[in-house]
């Protein structure tokens, strides 16, 4: 397999609590980023996440790649479907790391403010969007939350990998019966802001 | 399924290592689940009806490997898969099954940190030593492919159990593994039929046997190219094994150096002469020994090192929790004197996770472990003595409920209960899943009775093994390949044992499981309650499968009674600006909040 001999090492976690989609959501980008021709490796956990638990996936892609887990203060990007979630990544944070986050708060006594404020300590690049609102408008839950980020982040170029491979991605991963739905909320993404 | 592609898959180190045993011709897999080696069996029982392999979840991994033995003396290729203490659980056997020319390979998953563990942060390659079992010591997916079929064949070559030893961070990472044929392998064999010579002179004869055995294996570990040498600059050295070597390789990268680099993939019998000739030939003043947990291969690096070669290891780096890339690069940094990356001394600076709140696990929506708790706090309050045992129903000693004054190991719940029964005035309650009751609390709650105790056992009954991935055991009536089988009930066992006191409890019914909680905890002697409602996360699941749909709920009407949900604790409800709600997307629809507070509390209507 030809792989892309360019790039530095992208750094990426993907993080929420269990059952937002997190471990989908890591897994597609891997493989898109598979389609790119990238060395990729994947690092997540299993066990309590289920029960609402903090949950952060990383993914590492590029020329070759050892450790599967990112160097603290080293990440590129972090996206973040909880906004405290984004702050307790910011372990992997340095002041060029772009942060996008859902501006949700999962059962926290945090404010949205005082965590964006803190968040801005390690970074300014920081991008917020009410993705829980945007996907229940359409959907009427949140359980696609996962996919309105994805093309977020793709859209607002924060995640080099193409759209099309990323797609191709999605159709391998998703049930059959929810693609269209899944489709709608992806393109909904780059029809946005 | 990607394990099955024809050239390559992107795998979990789990995976790779059915893959493996796929590649070796593997006719029989055993599994007690126990993460983070849970999806070892997973896999194994998706794919064994095509692969036309048996594989079975068994009722603890003691049994598990006694089976997986079975097949292996009966000439089918063998696997068994647990995780640390499953190890524990089963080395009762496996030593003694070393002596026997048995060719089975183990599949054992450390966890440093402890993500997925409460008893022990144990490190497994102890039991190498203690046992003369070859070790086998995977970085990445690949390795632990190739590993596990290099794994056969000295299991077979030599007739004996060898491990392949896993952490947390190899069977959770993913990364490509190139792919070889798979053999299909035989599922029946023949038990080769001879007098077993009993006696402490055979023993003893066995035990000559076999260091003799490993002798020759340890020949075979100095010449194996899973211990191979990487050459570098400088007469500073690094010896590393397992996902150590991955970020010594990442600092090497990132420091823009390449040192003498010596990795250990066969580290049980170990190998001396390559690491004396690594040290010799390279002309090393010092070597850092990179390695998770406990200084295992430190020890025997430090044996063989001359005296003016000065080793590094567990004085850099900690001997508890898993290494991070991040510690790796700054103490070889240290070594070398060279700085650390600004990014990183940046985040060092100002990054704090004191001041991030944790977010503590929950109970699901609709557990019916949050009803069982919700009850016994309510009926018997927190002041009992409260033994606690190993599953998903562990989150009832998370605030709001704090109701578990100990957890030791599976079963344990109730061998120590009982000691605290006859030692002292108390009337010990105790939480005990049904897989933890079948896999070690059955013998506990025999002498219980036997020897005249007095003590409630509540048995939360789910119908799984839920806390793992929702695996079945003996009381489902399936199978881990999805055959139906005979359902073995709970309550037949308790009765069986002649406990004084059984019942079972529907805990969707909340006040009768109040009065039923009141009921058996005022029975003298042992009383056992069977607190019995499904898993709701496998009920929503099936249920969304099926297209249908579950009854949500509603807060009606505002009431300062309702406070008293905050020690209830469903993710579903919250108060917001000062009103309880119920968030109707998490509302799996259990009731119980509406059994509560009927007056508050109705079904939404659609």
């Amino acid at each position: 397999m030809k792989k892309e001999t360019k790039m530095k090492p992208f750094n990426l976690i993907v993080t929420g609590y269990g059952g937002q989609g997190i471990l989908t959501l890591a897994d597609i980008i891997a493989k898109a980023a598979l389609k790119q021709r990238y060395d990729v490796k994947e690092a997540e956990l299993h066990g309590l996440a289920q029960r609402s638990g903090s949950l952060e996936c990383h993914i590492r892609f590029g020329k070759s790649i050892y450790s599967p887990l990112v160097t603290r203060g080293r990440a590129d990007l972090i996206i973040a479907l909880d906004a405290s979630e984004a702050l307790r990544a910011c372990y992997w944070a340095n002041k060029k790391t772009k942060v996008l986050t859902n501006s949700k708060i999962f059962r926290s006594s945090s404010k949205l403010k005082q965590v964006l404020s803190k968040i801005k300590k390690f970074t300014k690049n920081l991008h917020l969007v009410d993705a829980d609102s945007i996907v229940k408008k359409e959907t009427k839950d949140i359980t696609m939350v996962n996919m309105f980020m994805l093309g977020y982040a793709i859209k607002k170029r924060l995640l080099p990998l193409k759209k099309k491979l990323v797609w191709q991605a999605i159709e391998e991963r998703i049930n059959k019966k929810f693609l269209k739905e899944n489709k709608k909320i992806f393109e909904k993404a780059f029809k946005s802001r | 399924m990607e394990l099955l592609n024809k050239k390559r898959g992107f795998l979990f180190g789990n995976e790779a290592i059915v893959r493996g045993a796929l590649e070796s011709g593997i006719g029989f897999a055993s599994a007690y689940p126990g993460t983070p080696a849970s999806e070892i069996g997973d896999t194994f029982a998706k794919i064994s009806k095509t692969e036309k392999i048996y594989f079975e979840y068994s009722t603890n991994e003691k049994v598990a490997l006694e089976a997986a033995a079975g097949a292996a003396f009966s000439n089918v290729k063998a696997l068994v898969s647990f995780k640390h203490y499953g190890l524990n659980v089963a080395l009762d056997s496996l030593l003694p099954i070393v002596y026997l020319e048995c060719p089975l390979v183990v599949a054992v998953a450390d966890d440093p940190s402890c993500f997925s563990s409460v008893q022990t942060e144990q490190d497994s390659r102890w039991f190498s030593k203690l046992g003369h079992i070859p070790t086998l010591e995977p970085s990445d997916s690949q390795e632990t492919k190739d590993m596990t079929k290099f794994a056969f064949q000295l299991a077979y070559k030599y007739k004996i159990p060898v491990i392949v030893r896993l952490t947390t961070r190899v069977c959770y990472s993913k990364s490509l593994v190139n792919f070889n044929k798979t053999i299909k392998g035989k599922t029946k064999g023949k038990f080769k039929k001879s007098w077993f010579k009993l006696g402490s002179y055979q023993t003893v004869e066995r035990h000559k046997k076999l260091l003799k055995k490993i002798n020759k294996i340890k020949q075979l570990a100095e010449n194996s190219t899973l211990n191979f040498i990487e050459k570098g600059k400088g007469n500073i050295g690094i010896i590393t094994t397992g996902p150590a070597y991955n970020y010594v390789k990442e600092t090497e990268q990132e420091l823009k150096i390449k040192l003498p680099l010596l990795k250990i993939g066969f580290s049980y019998p170990f190998p001396e002469k390559k690491v004396k000739t690594f040290l010799k030939n390279l002309k090393l003043k010092s070597v850092i020994v990179v390695e998770e947990l406990d200084p295992v291969i430190e020890n025997e690096v430090k044996k063989l090192a001359d005296k003016n070669i000065k080793i590094y290891g567990k004085n850099l780096f900690p001997e508890t929790e898993e290494l991070k890339p991040e510690y790796v690069l700054a103490s070889i940094s240290t070594i070398l004197k060279k700085s650390l990356p600004d990014e990183l001394v940046e985040n060092i600076k100002k990054f704090k996770s004191s001041e991030i709140p944790a977010r503590l696990p929950l109970f699901c929506a609709g557990c019916p472990h949050r009803s069982t708790f919700y009850a016994i706090k309510k009926v018997l309050g927190k002041k009992k003595i409260f033994g606690g045992d190993i599953g998903c129903y562990m989150l009832g000693a998370f605030p709001p409920y704090e109701m578990y004054d100990f957890v030791v190991s599976m079963g344990a719940s109730i061998g120590v209960s009982h000691g605290i029964a006859k030692s002292s005035n108390e009337k010990p309650v105790i939480f005990i899943g049904d897989s933890t009751f079948f896999h070690a609390g059955i013998p506990a709650l025999l002498n219980l009775v036997y020897n005249k105790s007095n003590a409630l056992v509540v048995i939360l009954d789910n119908r799984l093994t839920a806390m793992t991935g929702q695996q079945p055991h003996p009381g489902t009536g399936w199978t881990g390949t999805g055959e139906l089988t005979k359902i073995i009930a709970i309550e037949n066992i308790a009765k069986a044992c002649k406990v004084n006191f059984v019942k079972i409890s529907n805990v969707w019914n909340f006040n009768q499981l109040c009065k039923d909680v009141k009921e058996a905890y005022n029975s003298k002697g042992v009383s056992v309650l069977i607190a019995k409602g499904e898993c709701r996360l496998f009920a929503v699941k099936q249920l969304a499968k099926a297209g249908r749909d579950w009854p949500r709920f509603e807060i009606i009407k505002q009431n300062p009674k309702l406070n008293e949900l905050a020690g209830f604790q469903c993710p579903a409800i919250k108060k917001e600006k000062g009103k309880w709600i119920i968030d109707k997307n998490l509302c799996w629809g259990c009731t119980i909040c509406k059994q509560l507070f009927p007056d508050y509390i109705k079904v939404k209507k659609k």
